[in-house]
């Protein structure tokens, strides 16, 4: 077995398993923008749960998509260039979504706010959905030709698991957000959050645990029955704990949840990084795709360093913002008026 | 259009229009870095508000540095995926670095230091925000690796047809890149300084026409207050005044820098990309004439098109090598050396799809690369200019009243952006027709080149990247317009925008806070259920104050 490869798979695993777990909350309090809150104060409330962490959240992708790059550069050409069409939803997603967290607040009038409000909503959803989509799919696989192209247009990526897949993202994210939100915030909000987690957890984990059974059933190891029980229990005992209001409990079981889930994903199709679906022989894998140990070397020096780095100035910035959220402590929305005389 | 040509204009205009909003982020998060470091040394007041209103406008900038960079990181492997394929082995890393050790670090701890203004003990907030800032720094130091090894690849060995890092430290210390950084860096920063000038100019010139402001016998300034404009006391002159000072001598010292470093550079590129520098000054025979300027037919890569106008002798061998008599090889020297060493035309190699057989054209658009370094330089002297004339105008305390000058100075903020944007465009374009350029250096490793025709994704048509074109140029058209709209909305505001606490002061004088509940006069949903419970009003509005 080659190491270093062996490593920067499951790095790169890890990446993608953290960007899920941090982003997938304020992806979801995007959504729950339209979805769950009912006036302008309880969005806000929503947009400041999430208002220092969200920036950082994201950066788990784009270290993800970085570390792709130079670990397995042929992983992140293909696969990036198969999916042009879903992943430009997904970059406008995320560029409206960052923009409208900005300038929601910057004008006080209610048409400005809607339509920013939506942009998160519908931002958050799309680039969800295409995250979800994307890594689906890197695990079924995509009708890619010798060179590691996609081959049969522009749709050829069109398939059932990545409509699966989507819903995975998006539904967990759903419930995790519902999780954090009755986590975060005080008094109606987190009541409702929390009543939302107990009567819509079991749909929204759903396509991520089909997922998660199917790739087993096909490819699975032995141990990788034992992650899908492991998550199942920890799913299960994330709704309980909701339902007794035991929140930082139910949140850290959909944490161990989405972690042996995804284990159990990634596991399974180790050592393959992205089959093809016309040919087993075009297969990308851990030693086909992967850059030269000298610079996977390079690069574990960094990650040695950097992560745990990243972890701990994250995890403190949990802490200083670990205070509860309620719409008392909202400062008044003011307008910016021009600083001229009346003349 | 083929796809390569759709993909070449998608990278070029999402990477220009991420390169207006990535200089004001980085030069103005220092400068503002130092505004907070001087309230909390000295307490004077005008420091905390110029902290809060250049901060304002910088955060506004930020966040689409941020939405637009990710388009960046996504967008070689879309697009360009046997780009990706060849360099991937030396060219991800410093991307994956940037974000491991740069973008991680900005984002986080510019978080705390817009949220942590209460929260946190005042040198740590500070300490946040200058983390921040040495983040940015260190995300374009990575992000200059990663370019300067397609402008001079270094470090690496050619096993089977890709190259191989064997050597990290030759490319994270490549000269190349080590003169783009601070050449970069200084003009970051000398769109900050024309930004703080321009903006402070047009708050004093309007102190001096709401009559808030007037000049004695001498001309020095009288300055006074409002107690009906929001803001305008008398600390308000101090905050626009000192701005616009630091600004203009930033401005001034960061051209300088650009000057020294651009030299570095230029020097560098004679021995590196000796046709860029050819094509830079339009050069068709060897010569040491600096062409101040020449006509020919815009878009022309063939020479003979172009007439010299005025030409100083011996400021080219003096740019290359520092005398004046050194001949510089021209165009027409350069062509066929380039074509014993890279061939006359593309190989017939599937890479190239349709392309292979055509002729190589290794002139680029002469008209961009001449026009680009001068639109650089020219843009750059003028800013400077501007500040100098700027600090003399104002040395009585005050600006002129003319609205013609106040206009002017507004206007000046572009000039830095238009410098930026042209060096980009100019270093790019004058890379063509390879997307890694050989590096006539070390003959080791001469043969690490691509050709751009080569590097685009085999497997995406030419309706996807229009489609994509499309949307992403239309929503950055969108989001420019709405970025813009709010910048003059804040800058309009003055201080009070930022310290919503001054406007209400303005309004009801001093001290006396409405009732939380019964100022919401706008149009809002909830009623008044918002904050009307717990604390005094006056907390509230500290807790979160720059929340959203
Ligand atoms: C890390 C790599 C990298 C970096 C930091 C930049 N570029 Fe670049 N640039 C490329 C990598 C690249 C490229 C991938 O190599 C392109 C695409 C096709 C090509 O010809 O080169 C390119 C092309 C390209 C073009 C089109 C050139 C042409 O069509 O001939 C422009 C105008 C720019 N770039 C401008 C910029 C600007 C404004 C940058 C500042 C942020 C910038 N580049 C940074
Ligand atoms: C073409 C190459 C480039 C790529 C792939 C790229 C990538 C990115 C990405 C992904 C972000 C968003 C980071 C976030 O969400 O926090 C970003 C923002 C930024 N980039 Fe670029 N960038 C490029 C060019 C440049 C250059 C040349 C510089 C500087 C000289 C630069 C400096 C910055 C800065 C200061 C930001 C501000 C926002 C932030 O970092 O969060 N970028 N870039
Ligand atoms: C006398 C002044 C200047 C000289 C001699 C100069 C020289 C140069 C040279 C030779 C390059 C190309 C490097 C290459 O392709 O390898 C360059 C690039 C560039 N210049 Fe300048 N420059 C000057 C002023 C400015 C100013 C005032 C700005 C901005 C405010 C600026 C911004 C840039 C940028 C952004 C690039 C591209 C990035 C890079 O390669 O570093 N320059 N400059």
């Amino acid at each position: 077995m080659e190491t270093l490869p062996t490593i920067w798979f499951v790095l790169i695993a890890v990446l993608w398993t953290g960007y899920l777990f941090l982003e997938g909350f304020d992806l979801g309090v995007g959504m729950l923008m339209k979805l769950f809150a009912r006036n302008n104060t309880e969005r806000r409330v929503l947009l400041n749960t999430v208002g220092p962490v969200w920036d950082g959240n994201e950066v788990w992708l784009i270290t993800a998509a970085g570390a792709m790059f130079a670990a397995f550069p042929l992983w992140y050409a293909s696969l990036f260039s198969a999916l042009y069409i879903p992943l430009v939803f997904v970059l406008l997603g995320l560029i409206f979504r960052a923009v409208a967290f900005e300038y929601r607040g910057k004008i006080d009038s209610r048409r400005w706010r809607d339509r920013w409000d939506w942009a998160i909503a519908l931002g958050s959803f799309v680039s969800a959905f295409g995250i979800g989509a994307a890594l689906a799919l890197t695990t079924t696989g995509l009708p890619l030709d010798a060179n590691g192209d996609r081959v049969g247009g522009p749709f050829a990526w069109f398939s059932w698991y990545a409509v699966l897949g989507g819903f995975a993202v998006v539904g967990f994210s759903l419930v995790h957000a519902a999780a954090f939100l009755a986590l975060k915030t005080d008094g109606a909000i987190r009541e409702r959050a929390r009543r939302l987690v107990t009567r819509w957890l079991p749909v929204g984990l759903l396509p991520l645990v089909l997922w998660m059974v199917l790739l087993t059933y096909q490819h699975g190891k032995g141990i990788s029955w034992l992650l899908v029980a492991v998550s199942a229990v920890a799913a299960f005992t994330a709704w309980r704990m909701a339902g007794r209001g035991r929140e930082g409990w139910s949140f850290l079981g959909l944490g161990v949840f989405l972690l042996t889930g995804s284990a159990a994903i990634f596991g399974s199709v180790f050592p393959t990084v992205l089959p093809s679906t016309l040919n087993h022989e075009w297969d990308l894998t851990i030693s086909n795709a992967s850059s030269s140990p000298y610079t996977l070397g390079l690069m574990s020096i960094v990650a040695c360093v950097g992560v745990p780095l990243v972890l701990a100035y994250q995890g403190w910035t949990y802490w200083v913002f670990r205070k509860r959220v309620s719409a008392s402590q909202l400062p008044q929305a003011h307008d910016v008026v021009p600083a001229v005389g009346t003349v | 259009m083929e796809a390569l040509d759709i993909a070449r204009w998608q990278f070029g205009i999402t990477t220009v229009y991420h390169f207006l909003m990535v200089p004001l982020t980085i030069g103005l998060g220092l400068l503002v870095a130092l505004l907070q470091t001087l309230w909390q040394r000295s307490g004077k007041e005008e420091y905390l508000r110029m902290t809060k209103f250049w901060g304002k406008l910088f955060l506004i900038n930020f966040i689409m540095g941020v939405a637009t960079g990710l388009v960046q990181e996504f967008q070689f492997g879309m697009a360009w995926s046997e780009y990706s394929r060849f360099v991937g082995d030396v060219f991800g890393a410093p991307l994956a670095m940037e974000s491991l050790l740069a973008f991680f670090i900005e984002s986080t701890f510019l978080g705390l230091w817009i949220f942590g203004w209460k929260k946190l003990p005042a040198r740590i907030h500070l300490a946040c925000l200058w983390i921040a800032v040495l983040g940015s720094a260190v995300s374009a130091y990575f992000i200059l690796v990663a370019n300067s090894w397609m402008q001079h690849p270094v470090g690496v060995e050619m096993v089977d047809g890709r190259p191989r890092m064997v050597d990290a430290w030759a490319v994270f210390t490549n000269n190349t890149a080590l003169v783009a950084f601070p050449h970069t860096l200084t003009g970051a920063v000398a769109v900050a300084g024309g930004f703080l000038l321009g903006i402070s100019w047009y708050h004093l010139w309007r102190r001096r026409r709401d009559g808030v402001d007037t000049i004695d016998a001498d001309g020095r300034v009288v300055v006074g207050e409002s107690a009906t404009i929001p803001g305008r006391d008398r600390t308000d002159h101090a905050v626009w005044i000192r701005s616009l000072r630091i600004g203009a001598v930033v401005a001034m010292i960061a051209f300088a820098g650009t000057a020294i470093t651009g030299d570095m550079q230029g020097k560098l590129m004679f021995e590196q990309q000796p046709m860029k520098m050819a094509a830079a000054e339009a050069a068709c025979h060897d010569g040491t004439s600096f062409s101040i300027l020449s006509i020919g037919d815009p878009g022309s890569k063939n020479c003979s098109d172009v007439t010299a106008v005025i030409e100083v002798p011996g400021i080219l061998s003096f740019l290359a090598h520092n005398d004046f008599t050194t001949d510089i090889k021209g165009v027409n020297t350069l062509v066929p050396e380039y074509q014993a060493k890279y061939g006359t035309t593309l190989p017939a190699n599937p890479i190239y799809g349709d392309r292979a057989g055509q002729e190589i054209q290794y002139v680029p658009v002469m008209a961009v690369t001449y026009w680009g370094f001068r639109i650089m330089i020219g843009f750059g002297g003028l800013a400077a200019l501007a500040a100098l004339v700027a600090l003399v105008l104002v040395r009585k305390g005050t600006v002129p009243s003319s609205r013609w000058l106040m206009r002017l100075a507004l206007f000046s903020i572009l000039a830095p952006f238009g410098a930026n944007a042209a060096g980009w465009i100019f270093t790019e374009m004058g890379r063509q027709p390879f997307v890694v350029a050989p590096n006539p250096q070390l003959s080791g490793i001469d043969q690490v080149f691509m050709f751009t025709a080569a590097a685009v994704s085999p497997g995406v048509s030419a309706g996807e990247l229009i489609f994509s074109l499309v949307m992403l140029a239309s929503v950055y058209a969108v989001l420019l317009v709405v970025e813009v709209r709010l910048l003059f909305r804040y800058v309009r505001g003055g201080v009070a925008a930022a310290m919503p606490e001054l406007a209400h002061a303005a309004k009801e004088g001093p001290v006396n806070l409405r009732k939380s509940d019964g100022a919401s006069k706008s149009d809002d949903d909830e009623g008044s259920g918002a904050g009307g419970s717990g604390g005094s009003p006056g907390d509230s509005d500290d807790v979160l104050a720059f929340a959203y």
